[in-house]
């Protein structure tokens, strides 16, 4: 305990590590995941051919091997040799979150009645108020709660940086552990951090719920 | 096809789309054939890089770290199903003192990332073996995502059963024991198999402590031939394949003995049936 005390500075800037990781991957697979789901859910039928297998491909590899792919695979191809290790992080853990970005807009567009954008369009308006008005106001609101849990488990899953040399909270946790004896203060310490993240994600998908509730 | 996001097309719109995914197509193929000239120019391509993939000694090699990888994480689940309905009974339970408690590890054990979880389990007082800790750990983070499916799986039997029950005089262990278990367990089925691929995807995490399976096995690989592209190729397409496997079955007994019925998992942090979504990568 006296360890991570004098060492605040290093638990704070692993801590500052963790939360870049986990913003700049949730921005990064959000973007991403959204145009995979617009390739996947739209006409053109290469682009939803070419969306869905690359969301089955990676939904079925674990993360650790998507991180072995970027950190130590593409260097023999002269791919990130130079690249910061916090930005071939973020790209591993975009790559792997992306496709389940990708299924949770999927579902929230899914969610959305047929009937919906028929009435709609029985009505007169237009493609962009179809769109604008009616049916992406109910998809988002669908998928708050999916793309929450898919954030939540992203921001764990940063954790798998640590395996590669990244001084986040478990690389930070991993080096404090080896240094001193009460190493349980130390996990539940560490525990706690994360427990943090993920409940301001948590807290934050339940308000945004409530304020785009609508009676049905 | 009719999709809320568009009308049905007309000739002329199939037309256009024919055109774009034409397009889409040339592009995607010269992305392909252009990855595919960075390889073969860095000398990717190589025979021998892929030889050890070919040769009896390294397939038997590689057959062991997966057979080593299914053991860990059929024991692991089979654990975890334990543990899961253990806790998620205890999270029903009527009594504060068995559900707080019960509410509390599995909240805790659902946030914290496994990874973490493992090293504490390979260094810490328990100084477990690494075959221990990835098992322990995968018990405990997967035991907690279960006990919410079988809380879940529990409330999703139509309460008249349980009335039903009470009404003949049935003893609260008996109505859970004899009614709504065994009906839940049909509709946790699906549910369960799809957490197996989490779990199996999880015990590449083995990697970090040298754990047996697949991940490790591949480390020794590449480290004797070079071929860190090749190997992680191949092991993907392992896991890949083993997690199709897993999921065709999830799918087949969801359509043969469960219909149309899903469940509904809570998100961390969320009150019940407050906010819905499976988590889970």
């Amino acid at each position: 305990m006296e360890d991570l005390i004098d060492q605040s500075d290093l638990v704070l800037q692993a801590f500052w590590l963790t939360i870049q990781l986990a913003v700049l991957s949730g921005l990064c697979s959000l973007l991403f995941g959204t145009v995979l789901a617009a390739m996947r859910v739209g006409p053109v039928s290469v682009l939803r051919a070419a969306a869905t297998t690359y969301v089955t491909l990676v939904r079925n590899t674990p993360l650790l091997l998507v991180f072995v792919f970027v950190f130590v695979a593409a260097p023999n191809i002269g791919w990130f040799v130079g690249t910061p290790f916090l930005v071939k992080g973020v790209i591993a853990v975009s790559v792997y979150t992306s496709a389940f970005v990708c299924e949770a807009v999927r579902s929230g567009v899914n969610a959305v009645a047929l009937g919906q954008a028929e009435a709609a369009r029985a009505i007169g308006l237009t493609f962009g108020q179809t769109m604008g008005s009616v049916v992406l106001p109910q998809a988002y609101r669908a998928s708050v709660p999916p793309l929450a849990s898919v954030l939540i488990a992203m921001t764990k899953n940063t954790s798998i940086a640590a395996v590669f040399g990244l001084m986040e909270l478990t690389g930070r946790m991993r080096y404090f552990s080896n240094n001193s004896a009460d190493d349980t203060v130390i996990f539940v310490v560490f525990a706690a951090l994360y427990i943090v993240l993920v409940e301001l994600i948590s807290v934050g998908a339940i308000g945004l719920e409530r304020r785009w509730r609508a009676a049905r | 096809m009719t999709s809320v996001l568009f009308d049905i097309p007309g000739p002329r719109t199939r037309r256009r789309h024919r055109m774009y995914a034409v397009v889409a197509g040339l592009a995607l193929l010269a992305l392909a054939a252009w990855f595919l000239k960075v390889l073969n120019d860095n000398g990717e391509l190589a025979y021998e890089l892929w030889e050890p993939f070919l040769t009896p000694a390294y397939i038997e090699v590689l057959w062991q770290g997966l057979l080593d990888t299914l053991a860990m994480a059929a024991l692991a689940v089979l654990l975890a199903v334990v543990l899961g309905a253990v806790l998620g009974v205890g999270k029903l339970s009527d009594h504060r003192a068995v559900r707080v408690p019960s509410w509390l590890v599995v909240e805790f054990f659902r946030a914290v990332p496994l990874l973490l979880l493992i090293i504490f389990l390979f260094l810490g007082p328990l100084r477990l073996s690494p075959y221990w800790s990835v098992v322990v750990g995968l018990t405990l983070y997967n035991g907690a995502v279960l006990a919410e499916i079988f809380r879940a799986g529990v409330l999703a039997v139509p309460k008249g059963q349980a009335e039903a029950a009470y009404a003949i005089g049935m003893r609260k262990t008996q109505v859970m024991m004899q009614i709504q278990l065994p009906q839940a367990v049909k509709i946790m089925i699906p549910a369960i198999i799809s957490q197996c691929v989490v779990a199996l995807k999880d015990t590449s995490l083995g990697f970090y402590v040298l754990a047996p399976g697949l991940t490790t096995v591949g480390r020794r690989i590449w480290i004797e031939f070079g071929n860190q592209f090749q190997t992680a190729v191949v092991l993907s397409a392992i896991y890949i394949l083993c997690n199709l496997v897993l999921t065709a079955l999830a799918t087949w007994v969801q359509r043969k003995y469960v219909g149309e019925q899903k469940l509904v998992v809570p998100m961390i942090g969320a009150a019940a049936g407050e906010s819905a979504g499976r988590g889970g990568l």
